[in-house]
């Protein structure tokens, strides 16, 4: 044992120990801008161009914020199987209503609406009926959502919606202008930005998410710390919902449609992003930083791929090998710290 | 016996009967704590222990019997209502959230914050300036207030979940078996860290199959027997062959 506490009294953290955490922290963005630099260099004249980066930006919208939801989740050691469909039900939802002639201002919050309902679902089935997994519980609402939506859509996309509503998922905003830097930021990005700005705040800095570490680290402690357990997992439940809501949202206004497939599969894809974002699948630990760079990494696999022209389905062996390596990286790095101590 | 000096028990359980169905775990038991005393609580598996604290804490409700606190007369509904007036338990299993550093476990529940418009965030400095007096207050040693509980010795682990349960004015901690798991050296500091509570006027139950660590550090030691209190013996005088002979001897 050392004596630190003794010889430091009223000190602070260690600067050794901040430098440490950086550096676990920063080697996921130093993977992206390794990708990014590869992918430069193979294909210069395409990948670091305005439209391609925007494109990106845009099309890792929507499993960005699957992902942040995902990620609370799963930091409490649970697991969301219907956010997919989720987003389906929603967007097919927000497309009726934009139909029977609904504003933006009330349609797209109604969508959102919908999602937490779905999530409250998922979390009182959990807490309430004592269902022995969250696999099991959102298992269930993964089909009755689908299920769901090809029953409201008739099985066929419904097509055509207003600007308004397609305003956050398509539209972009003009930053810099009248300088040499002038660009366009896809607005659909920035609301990611800004959910995981809110997320990463709530997440580190509050008693709540707080709360929902040590739900995930240990239930018993929770419970025996006071916290209400069921509560909180209701709350997290509902606000996973609610972003896959947020994605169904931003991309029916992408794609200008909500098609009664939208979303099939996409929460694997969100737990992907949340593993290789370097949170533990039993909970307790990672970031909303690091599943930001996870879906960021997802994305540009899947870009730099089709940029070289390479198949679909070369592109999901590689997403499974990236999920591979990342966990074996994890494994790697906390046997490093055991022999340490 | 060790007392605050006024006499008064600090916790007084008196006549403490309760059942299972047909089985009655406890029969008519008297126990009491001082301020500042040690008291061992030793029997063999299922003499009624952890019943009987299970009921000190508010867990269980006694199907008769009465609690006093300070002399008066308390009746826990569960554990917050025993943990409002300071008394504390530490499980066996240790009840900290591994994957948080000893600074957030100290203050799991009870977290500080400070307002910043809609929000309250955390005060993370505050938090472990706190803690860190705390910790010295009791002259308990950690490599790091800033790495996971998982990463720290078995012995380290105890001296956090002892140092949560005594954070927040504590008048009596229960400990079960704190040094069950632990080395020779580290339950010798669990033992030195029982005694600094002593000193300051907390009152101890330790409740341990350990018998050499019970009679080193207790004041009292209360021998239950299949429900009921076998004995109660001067710790400084008891000697192990005798305490064992309570526990395993016939009943009454």
């Amino acid at each position: 044992m050392s004596t630190e506490t003794l010889a430091r009294p009223g000190g602070r953290t260690s600067l050794r120990e901040r430098v440490q955490s950086l550096l676990t922290r920063l080697d996921l963005l130093l993977v992206v801008l390794l990708m990014m630099a590869v992918l430069t260099a193979l294909q210069p004249q395409f990948f670091l161009t305005r439209e391609n980066l925007t494109n990106i930006a845009r099309q890792i919208s929507s499993n960005a914020v699957l992902a942040l939801g995902q990620f609370m989740v799963v930091a409490t050691a649970g697991i969301d199987l219907s956010v997919g469909s989720v987003m389906g039900l929603c967007m097919t939802v927000l497309a009726l209503l934009v139909k029977s002639g609904w504003p933006a201002v009330a349609a797209l919050p109604a969508a959102v609406l919908l999602g937490a309902a779905v999530g409250a679902a998922n979390g009182l089935a959990l807490t309430r009926l004592h269902l022995p997994h969250p696999f099991i519980a959102t298992l269930a609402t993964l089909n009755v959502a689908r299920g769901a939506t090809y029953l409201l859509s008739g099985g066929v996309p419904i097509s055509g919606l207003t600007p308004e509503v397609r305003w956050l998922g398509s539209a972009d905003i003009p930053v810099l202008e009248g300088t040499p830097f002038a660009t366009a930021f896809p607005v659909s990005f920035l609301v990611v930005l800004a959910l995981y700005g809110v997320a990463a705040v709530f997440m580190g800095r509050t008693a709540t998410g707080r709360h929902i570490y040590a739900v995930g680290g240990s239930p018993k402690a929770a419970q025996y710390a006071g916290i209400d357990v069921a509560r909180l997992l209701v709350l997290v439940y509902v606000l996973c919902s609610a972003l896959a809501g947020v994605a169904g949202v931003l991309l029916a206004g992408r794609v200008n449609s909500a098609y009664p497939t939208a979303g099939l599969g996409a929460e694997l894809d969100s737990i992907a992003a949340v593993i290789i974002g370097g949170a533990s699948f039993f909970g307790g630990r990672g970031t909303p930083g690091g599943v930001f760079l996870g879906a960021v990494i997802m994305g540009l696999v899947r870009n730099g791929l089709n940029l070289m022209n390479v198949s679909v389905f070369w592109q999901q062996v590689l997403i499974g090998l990236i999920i591979l390596l990342a966990v074996y990286v994890d494994v790697l790095r906390r046997r490093a710290a055991e022999v340490e101590r | 016996m060790t007392g605050d000096g006024t006499g008064l028990p600090l916790v007084e359980m008196e006549g403490i009967t309760k059942r299972f169905g047909a089985v009655t775990a406890l029969r008519s038991v008297d126990f009491s704590v001082q301020a500042g005393e040690v008291v061992g609580l030793v029997g063999d598996n299922g003499a009624g222990k952890s019943t009987l604290m299970k009921i000190l804490t508010g867990v269980y409700r006694p199907d008769a019997g009465q609690i006093r606190f300070e002399g008066r007369r308390v009746h826990f509904q569960s554990p917050f209502d025993s943990r409002r007036l300071g008394i504390e338990m530490v499980y066996q299993d240790l009840g900290l959230a591994e994957n948080l550093d000893p600074v957030a476990n100290l203050f799991l529940g009870r977290e500080i914050s400070r307002r910043f418009g809609p929000w309250r965030l955390l005060d993370e400095a505050a938090m472990e300036r706190h803690a860190r007096e705390h910790l010295a207050s009791l002259r308990v040693e950690l490599p790091s207030l800033r790495t996971a509980v998982e990463q720290l010795s078995g012995g380290q682990r105890q001296a956090v979940a002892i140092a949560r349960a005594t954070a927040f004015a504590a008048r009596l901690v229960i400990m079960d078996e704190p040094t069950a798991s632990l080395a020779v050296a580290e339950a010798g500091k669990v033992l030195e860290l029982i005694r600094r509570l002593k000193e300051r006027g907390v009152g101890v139950v330790l409740i341990s199959h350990r018998l050499q660590d019970v009679l080193e550090v207790s004041d009292r030691v209360v021998v239950l027997n299949r429900g009921r209190v076998a004995g109660v013996l001067e710790g400084r005088q008891a000697r192990l062959e005798e305490v064992v002979a309570l526990m395993v001897g016939g009943a009454g």
